[in-house]
C-alpha cells in the first residue's frame, strides 16, 4: 500500500495571464470581433435547439450522461487500470504523465524514436492545454494542425478562442486574408466563399496526409472495458491522421474514460447535437490498440493528470470533470458572446473554462475567472451532462482570495444582518446619513444612486452604481397604511 | 514512485470523501418503434447531402462514369456486374498515393442508423481496411435494408468494439467558418448510398452479365480467391 499522495494542480495554457476584466476590455471594444461572435453563436444556438428539439428522450439522455460521468469519477482509479489493461492487451502502449511537461516529454521522445521530424495533428484540447506544439518545435519537430479552424489559428500565429471552433473569432474575409498571406499554395484568386476556403485547405494538406509517418491526436472518449479510443470529427482530417501514419500517439486526460462500450450510446447522441448542432457529425473513428494490416501499427496512449486530481478532490467542483467539450455553454453565454474566448486566457474559455481552469490551477492562480459570469444559468440548461456551472462558480468565488477591506466589510455586514434589531437600526442610521445626499442626487440625476466612490469602495462603483437607501422602508410604508 | 502509481495515488486521495455509488438511469429509448425506418434513413441521408439510389440495378449506371474503381478484396461479384472500367482490388494493399489516383471506392457496410443517417463500417465483409474508404474522393456504399436499425443504441449491440470502426454521416464537411456547414474537405466529397433488399445480391443485373451465383445465406462471396477479410 502506497502512502497517501496529495492531488496536484496542473501547468500549461490554463492560466489567465491578465485578470478577466482587463483582458476582456479590448475584446468588448472590438466591434468586428463582437459582430463575428454574435453571428456565429446565434447560428449555432439555433441549430442546436432544432436538433435537440427533435429528440423526445433528450432529458433522459442527459440524466444518463450525468450519472455515467459521476460513476466514472467515483471509480476513476480502477477504471484507469482497467483501460490500461484492455488497451495493452490490444497492442497499444499506455504512458502516464503527471503534468503538462511530462506529457510533452513523452510525445517528443516517442516521435524522436520513429526518426520523423514532423507530425500531423488532429484537433485536441489536451494537446493545446499542455502546449505540445511549442514543445515539439523546441525539439526540432514540426507540428501541423489539420483541423480547418486549428490550421487557420496556426497560420495566423494566434491561439484558439473556442473549444469546438478555435477560429470562431474570424469571419470568412479574415480567413481568406490569412490563407493568402501564409499558405504558399493558396490559389491566387481565392474567394472568401466557405467552400473555396475548405477546398484550399484540402489541397494544402493532401500531400502531408499521404506521406505522414506520425500522428498526434486527443480522444473524446476512452472506453475502460475494451481499451477503445474514440475521436469525433467532421472534415476527415481526423480519419487521415488516425488511419494513414505508421505511428499514432493519443494524449488523453484521465477524466475522458467511460466504463463500457455500451455507454457510447448515450454520449454519441449527446455530443454532436450539443456541439455542432448536427444529428451526427460526419465522421467518428474508434480504434482498439493495433489492427494488423489496418491503420497505425505503433499505437500509444498518454494518460494525463495535469490538475485533474485536484479537481477530483473537491466534491462540489468535481462535476467539472464530466465535461465532454461540446461548447454548448460557450454558445449560450452572454459573457462569452461579448468578450470572446481569448479574454479567459486559458484554452478552456466560456462558462466551463470559468470553473475548470481555476480548479486545474488552484483558484488563487485564476481568481478572476469565477467572476466572468452573470450567473444567469443558461449554461446549466444546455449542458448535455448537467454540470451545475452556476453552483460551482459561486463555490469557487467563496474560495478565491478576497481583499482585506472586502472581508472586513462582509464580516461587519454579516454581524449587522444577523439581528433584526441591529439591521433596523443600521437602516435608520443609513437613511439619516444618506437622506440629504439621496435627495440631492435625485434632483441632479433623477436617481438616488452614487456613480463613483473613493478607494477602496471604487472597486464596487467601477462597474455598477451604488443605490442609496430609500426615504422609507416597505415596512414603514405598510405601517402607515 | 512511477508516474502511473503517483497519479493513481493522487486520485485515490482525491476520493477520500468516498462518494456514494451511482445508479445510472437508462430511461432513454433503446429500441425504435417507428415503422418507417427506411424512409427515415433516406430523409436523413439526403438532409446531409448523401445521394440515395434504390435497388441493385442502380449500380451499373452509377459505376458507368467511374474510370478507376477501388474495391475491397471480398466485394460481391454481383455489384461489379457489367463494370467495364479499371478495377483496383486492395490486394496487395494499395498505397495512399495509389488510392489518391482512383476515382471512387465501392464497399458495403456493417450497420446503418436511420435516426441519424449514419453508416458504420467495421472492416468486416465487403468493407476492407479503413484507408480504402477514406482517400478516394467518391464513396459508393451498398446498404442492405436488413442492416438498417432505427436508433443508435440498437447499432452498438451489433458491433464488435475491437474492430476498427468508422461512422459516416454524409460527405466530409466542416462548420469551422462562421459555424455554417460546408460539404467537402478531406474525406470523400461525394457519398452515394445504394439501398438494396436482403436478397438483391442474387438478382443478375442483366442476362448478359456474368454473375457468380450467391446463396442467400452468405453475406458476401469473395470475387478473387485468397482475399483476406479486413478484420
Amino acid at each position: 500500500m502506497n502512502p497517501p499522495v496529495a492531488p496536484a494542480t496542473g501547468t500549461g495554457r490554463i492560466r489567465t495571464p491578465l485578470p478577466f476584466p482587463t483582458a476582456a476590455k479590448p475584446a468588448v471594444a472590438d466591434t468586428q470581433l463582437r459582430a463575428n461572435l454574435h453571428r456565429a453563436t446565434r447560428t449555432i444556438r439555433a441549430k442546436r435547439a432544432r436538433v435537440v428539439g427533435e429528440v423526445p428522450d433528450w432529458e433522459a439522455l442527459r440524466d444518463a450522461g450525468s450519472a455515467i460521468k459521476a460513476d466514472v469519477q467515483r471509480r476513476l482509479p480502477e477504471l484507469l487500470e482497467q483501460f490500461e489493461a484492455s488497451a495493452t492487451a490490444a497492442g497499444a502502449t499506455v504512458h502516464w504523465a503527471r503534468d503538462a511537461a511530462e506529457a510533452c516529454r513523452i510525445v517528443v521522445a516517442l516521435t524522436r524514436a520513429t526518426g520523423a521530424d514532423e507530425v500531423v495533428k488532429v484537433k485536441s484540447m489536451a494537446t493545446q492545454e499542455i502546449e505540445l506544439n511549442e514543445a515539439l518545435e523546441a525539439a526540432g519537430i514540426a507540428a501541423y494542425e489539420t483541423d480547418l479552424a486549428e490550421l487557420i489559428v496556426q497560420l495566423g500565429d494566434d491561439t484558439p478562442s473556442h473549444i469546438l471552433v478555435p477560429a470562431i473569432h474570424y469571419n470568412r474575409a479574415q480567413i481568406r486574408e490569412i490563407f493568402q498571406r501564409r499558405m504558399a499554395d493558396a490559389p491566387a484568386d481565392l474567394s472568401d466563399e466557405p467552400a473555396a476556403l475548405a477546398e484550399a485547405a484540402r489541397a494544402h494538406l493532401r500531400r502531408r496526409f499521404l506521406s505522414a509517418r506520425v500522428a498526434v491526436s486527443g480522444a473524446n472518449f476512452a472506453v475502460a472495458d475494451t481499451g477503445t479510443l474514440v475521436v469525433v470529427e467532421s472534415e476527415g482530417n481526423g480519419r487521415m491522421c488516425l488511419t494513414l501514419p505508421e505511428t499514432l500517439i493519443s494524449v488523453v486526460g484521465v477524466e475522458k474514460l467511460l466504463p463500457t462500450f455500451t455507454d457510447l450510446e448515450v454520449f454519441l447522441q449527446l455530443l454532436p447535437r450539443s456541439s455542432t448542432g448536427e444529428r451526427m457529425n460526419p465522421y467518428t473513428s474508434m480504434w482498439t490498440g493495433v489492427t494488423p494490416g489496418d491503420g497505425p501499427q505503433d499505437v500509444h496512449v498518454v494518460l494525463v493528470d495535469n490538475g485533474r486530481s485536484a479537481v477530483l478532490a473537491d466534491p462540489v467542483g468535481r462535476p467539472a470533470l464530466s465535461c465532454i467539450r461540446c461548447s454548448a455553454c460557450l454558445n449560450v453565454c452572454p459573457v462569452y458572446e461579448r468578450a470572446g474566448g481569448h479574454a479567459y486566457g486559458s484554452v478552456y474559455p466560456g462558462p466551463i473554462g470559468a470553473i475548470l481552469s481555476p480548479q486545474l490551477t488552484g483558484v488563487a492562480d485564476n481568481a478572476s475567472l469565477p467572476y466572468a459570469s452573470t450567473l444567469c444559468g443558461a449554461c446549466y440548461d444546455v449542458c448535455p451532462v448537467k454540470i451545475n456551472i452556476p453552483e460551482i462558480l459561486v463555490h469557487l468565488r467563496q474560495q478565491a482570495p478576497h481583499p482585506p477591506v472586502e472581508r472586513a466589510t462582509m464580516r461587519v455586514l454579516s454581524w449587522v444582518m444577523r439581528s433584526p434589531r441591529r439591521w433596523a437600526a443600521a437602516l435608520r442610521l443609513a437613511r439619516a446619513g444618506a437622506g440629504p445626499l439621496g435627495a440631492y442626487r435625485e434632483r441632479r440625476t433623477g436617481a438616488r444612486t452614487l456613480r463613483r466612490l473613493p478607494w477602496p469602495a471604487s472597486a464596487w462603483t467601477r462597474s455598477r452604481d451604488l443605490p442609496l437607501p430609500a426615504p422609507q422602508t416597505f415596512r414603514e410604508w405598510w405601517g402607515k397604511q | 514512485m512511477s508516474a502511473r502509481d503517483e497519479i493513481l495515488a493522487r486520485l485515490r486521495t482525491a476520493l477520500a470523501d468516498n462518494p456514494p455509488p451511482v445508479q445510472v438511469p437508462r430511461g432513454y429509448r433503446r429500441v425504435d418503434d417507428r415503422s418507417d425506418v427506411i424512409e427515415t434513413l433516406v430523409d436523413r441521408l439526403e438532409d446531409y447531402r448523401a445521394v440515395v439510389h434504390r435497388g441493385i440495378d442502380a449500380l451499373p449506371r452509377l459505376l458507368s462514369d467511374v474510370d478507376r474503381l477501388a474495391v475491397p478484396t471480398d466485394v460481391p461479384a454481383a455489384w461489379l456486374a457489367g463494370y467495364a472500367g479499371e478495377l483496383h482490388r486492395d490486394a496487395p494493399p494499395l498505397s495512399p498515393a495509389a488510392l489518391d489516383d482512383l476515382d471512387a471506392v465501392l464497399t458495403g457496410c456493417a450497420v446503418v442508423v436511420a435516426d441519424t443517417g449514419t453508416i458504420i463500417l467495421d472492416a468486416g465483409p465487403a468493407q476492407g481496411r479503413r484507408a480504402l474508404t477514406l482517400v478516394p474522393d467518391r464513396h459508393i456504399c451498398v446498404v442492405r435494408t436488413d442492416q438498417v436499425v432505427g436508433l443508435l443504441p440498437e447499432a452498438l449491440t451489433r458491433l464488435d468494439p475491437r474492430a476498427p470502426l468508422t461512422w459516416i454521416s454524409g460527405p466530409s464537411a466542416t462548420s469551422d467558418i462562421e459555424l455554417n456547414r460546408v460539404e467537402g474537405v478531406h474525406g470523400p466529397r461525394r457519398l452515394e448510398v445504394v439501398l438494396i433488399g436482403p436478397d438483391d445480391e442474387v438478382v443478375p443485373v442483366s442476362p448478359d452479365d456474368e454473375v457468380v451465383p450467391v446463396s442467400p445465406d452468405d453475406e458476401v462471396v469473395p470475387v478473387s480467391p485468397a482475399g483476406g477479410s479486413g478484420a
